[in-house]
């Protein structure tokens, strides 16, 4: 605690930063943020500090996030009651509040500076720069910051032609998955014949467990516009779209009040910064269809038809919207565009591998200590964003694998953790970088439900258009079902092996030649645990409901009731100083009971593939020694 | 022609590919889309009814029903799901007495589901009516779920 004493003899003067992300609004961030700013008047301290909302630090789970400059003092989990202490203590008197403190999530020390946190520390966050420092409902905070530099020096001192040599020369691809290089992308756009060409943000971000683009939306919308006006010139569109998701309601009004600042501003509109080059952008709302996020079925929704994919080519740089050549770009490839013409396109290629350059910005979700956003070099290992960043698995649980890629992706077992994170390998090992989805799951998931769930999404989710995704996902669902449920049957595997590879082979777009990835990644590194499910009907992670059963040992059970009386199905008998005893006939393997039994006596077991010796009926507990 | 749809619908006169957005303006506005408004809409277009159907049972956002004064949305979401929250949905599912997709006869609770809502680092989530709640337990739900009820109730 010694250098934060130290602090103290700073004049405290400064910025409260008060994160107001999705997740953090959902913790009360907005009310800790109006009680910040009304207990700084109370105090007189308006003249030395001011309150400032941001956007989506990526650090949702520690929520809300209160960080105090000059020091960088890093408050987590801010109650709004919490609020009046922070300002009495901190701002008046110069002494921060520990118990408000970051804690190491693997040593549980407190940890007061931004800077010293593990899950910062290791990354290098080259497009986040502005999440969680900037306010993103104000244009002048954006510009203060770098912003908008990006575009005059494109619009105002270069050609596109060589706006498109300096994204080729920087090796950047495309985030939204696919890995495309960009500037190639924009070269083909640009040459293709006609005048009226549009841009086209791509801001449907369906993976579940995927909220990168959610994050950059809600913190940084600037970044976005920048980069679409500088893409937009490259190409010689007039015309830009930004197809955002309707589920993410608070990123689209941003982007609302982002646009029509850039307008007043003339960054957008007729003549932008008196370049003679027009350019304005439209928000589409979405309304809830994953492969909306695949090019063609995007501009089908846009033209407001059924978002349903069509063959390429014709490639939309040759006949995209209403026909016109059009560029699509996902949201973290437009917010790194400002980045690259800022920073030179030697330098941004410098950070990375030999074919991925620059950053990779996941989602790391799941069993993982540590869940948010990071962003890093193209090139890390698993292993330290998993462990060093994430802070490894909590509770003292295992390890078990890592899906990338959202349901198109591909789950890696504990041998590949040391694979750098880049388009390549990851392809090699039959999973995909995707849009940036990471999720980490322990032991007790059991990977053949994870990968069921996964086809559960992606069948719910295939517009159906043609045969090999629309009854192949179908199909590989129904036998990944059975197989969860106990009904598994020899020659199971070699079927959804077989069906896996028709899907992916015959599919007309991504979604499904994507869509088995789960499967087969899952029959590469985890097939004994379709072979246990199969032969033994046995769950070895303890998930599948209709594999576990739950017993109540009789010589833990003190005959507290408790179980009994929560149990929803009335499937627990037993009396007060009796042994209880679940009729299993009854039982819906909700596991209610594990979960209520205090534990201390700890004597609810859910097993797999076994019996338990139990009385058939309540007799006396034994009595304590 | 009803008077209010016809105020939804006149900015969008002449306007290319406005059928989506003026689907979610008139649902925005009724909370459904009942079939007078499709018939309607579909004269203010000039496209047939069945193009209109077809588009809006296409999308997850579009009901043809109307939903309850509470709606409840349980997050789907790879994160959630591994975090437990098959379970937050099977708990709620049984104190509404009602399925995912579905409203209460009383016209009190509808309770959906959602792809994902993106809050994965506060896995499970969901929703109620506007507001986020997330790292929920099946406890947590019971409790909101008795807030709500006795907001409800004064």
């Amino acid at each position: 605690m010694k250098h934060v004493e130290d602090s103290t003899h700073i004049n405290p003067r400064g910025t409260v930063f008060v994160c107001e992300g999705t997740g953090c609004i959902s913790s009360k961030s907005d009310q800790v943020r109006a009680g910040l700013e009304g207990e700084i008047a109370r105090l007189g301290l308006a003249e030395a500090f001011k309150v400032k909302p941001t956007g989506c630090h990526g650090f949702c789970q520690q929520g809300p996030i209160v960080h105090v400059e000059l020091e960088g003092i890093f408050y987590t989990h801010v109650r709004p009651e919490d609020v009046r202490e922070i300002a009495e203590s901190h701002l008046r008197d110069g002494r921060p509040v520990e118990r408000l403190f970051y804690r190491d999530q693997v040593t549980g020390a407190p940890i007061p500076y931004h800077r010293d946190i593990e899950f910062y520390k290791k990354q290098q966050r080259l497009v986040l720069h502005n999440c969680g420092n900037i306010n993103p409902e104000d244009i002048d905070d954006y510009s203060a910051s770098g912003g908008y530099e990006a575009v005059r020096k494109a619009l105002l001192e270069m050609t596109p032609e060589q706006v498109i040599e300096e994204i080729k020369h920087s090796g950047l691809r495309g985030r939204g998955g696919a890995g495309f290089p960009t500037g190639l992308k924009w070269e083909f756009c640009r040459k293709a014949p006609g005048e009226e060409k549009y841009m086209i943000c791509n801001a449907d971000e369906g993976d579940p467990g995927a909220f990168m683009d959610r994050s950059i939306l809600e913190a940084d919308p600037h970044s976005v516009i920048e980069g679409m006006t500088i893409a937009a010139y490259a190409i010689g569109a007039t015309t830009g779209y930004i197809y955002a998701r309707a589920e993410y309601p608070l990123a689209i009004r941003r982007l609302r009040i982002a646009l029509s600042q850039a307008q007043q501003h003339g960054l957008l509109g007729n003549s932008i910064l008196g370049s003679g080059f027009d350019f304005d952008i439209e928000i589409k709302e979405g309304a809830g269809a994953f492969v909306c996020g695949e090019e063609t079925a995007l501009m089908a929704s846009i033209e407001g038809k059924r978002g349903m994919p069509r063959p390429r080519p014709p490639f939309p740089a040759q006949s995209g919207l209403w026909g016109k050549p059009t560029n699509i770009n996902n949201v973290k490839t437009l917010a790194t565009i400002p980045v690259i013409i800022r920073l030179g396109a030697e330098a941004f290629a410098r950070i990375g591998t030999a074919e991925s350059k620059g950053t990779a910005i996941f989602a790391l979700t799941g069993n993982v200590a540590n869940n948010g956003l990071v962003e890093v070099p193209m090139g890390t290992t698993l292993r330290t964003i998993i462990y060093e960043i994430g802070g490894g698995i909590p509770d003292g649980k295992r390890f078990k694998a890592v899906q990338t890629g959202g349901p198109s992706g591909g789950c890696l077992p504990e041998q590949l953790l040391d694979l750098p994170v880049d388009y390549e390998t990851l392809t090699q090992a039959g999973s995909i970088m995707g849009s940036g989805g990471m999720i980490v799951v322990d032991e007790e998931t059991c990977i053949v439900d994870l990968a069921r769930f996964f086809l559960t999404f992606t069948q719910a989710e295939s517009c159906g258009k043609c045969a090999p995704c629309r009854v192949g996902t179908r199909k590989m669902l129904d036998i990944l079902e059975r197989i969860t449920r106990g009904g598994g049957q020899e020659g199971d595997i070699d079927k959804l092996q077989q069906l896996a590879e028709t899907v992916r082979d015959g599919s007309l777009c991504a979604l499904g030649g994507t869509a088995p990835n789960p499967v087969l990644t899952t029959l590469r590194y985890f097939r004994s645990e379709y072979e246990e499910h199969i032969r033994n009907q046995r769950c070895p992670a303890l998930a599948c409901k209709d594999l576990v059963s739950y017993y109540i040992l009789p010589d833990r059970c003190q005959g507290c009731m408790i179980c009994l009386r929560n149990c929803p199905v009335g499937a627990i008998r037993g009396d007060k100083r009796l042994v209880h005893v679940i009729d299993q006939s009854k039982c819906t393997h909700c596991g209610t009971c594990l979960d209520v039994c205090p534990p201390k006596f700890g004597a609810v077991t859910k097993v797999s593939g076994e019996d338990i010796e139990v009385p058939d009926d309540p007799i006396p507990v034994r009595p304590s020694k | 022609m009803n008077q209010e749809l016809a105020e939804i619908l006149t900015p969008y006169k002449g306007r290319r590919g406005s059928l989506i957005p003026i689907l979610q303006a008139v649902q925005a506005r009724l909370g459904y889309l009942p079939e007078e408004a499709v018939v309607q809409i579909a004269r203010f277009l000039g496209t047939p009814e069945s193009e209109i159907y077809g588009v809006l049972t296409f999308y997850a956002q579009f009901r043809t029903s109307p939903v309850g004064r509470n709606l409840i949305t349980v997050c789907r979401g790879t994160a959630c799901h591994v975090q437990g929250g098959a379970r937050i949905l099977a708990e709620l599912a049984r104190r509404l007495g009602i399925k995912p997709g579905e409203t209460s006869p009383d016209m009190e609770y509808s309770l959906e589901t959602v792809a994902c809502l993106g809050c994965c680092a506060l896995a499970p989530t969901m929703v109620i009516n506007t507001e986020v709640h997330g790292q929920m337990t099946t406890k947590k739900a019971a409790e909101l779920f008795s807030e709500i009820e006795g907001e409800g109730q004064g």
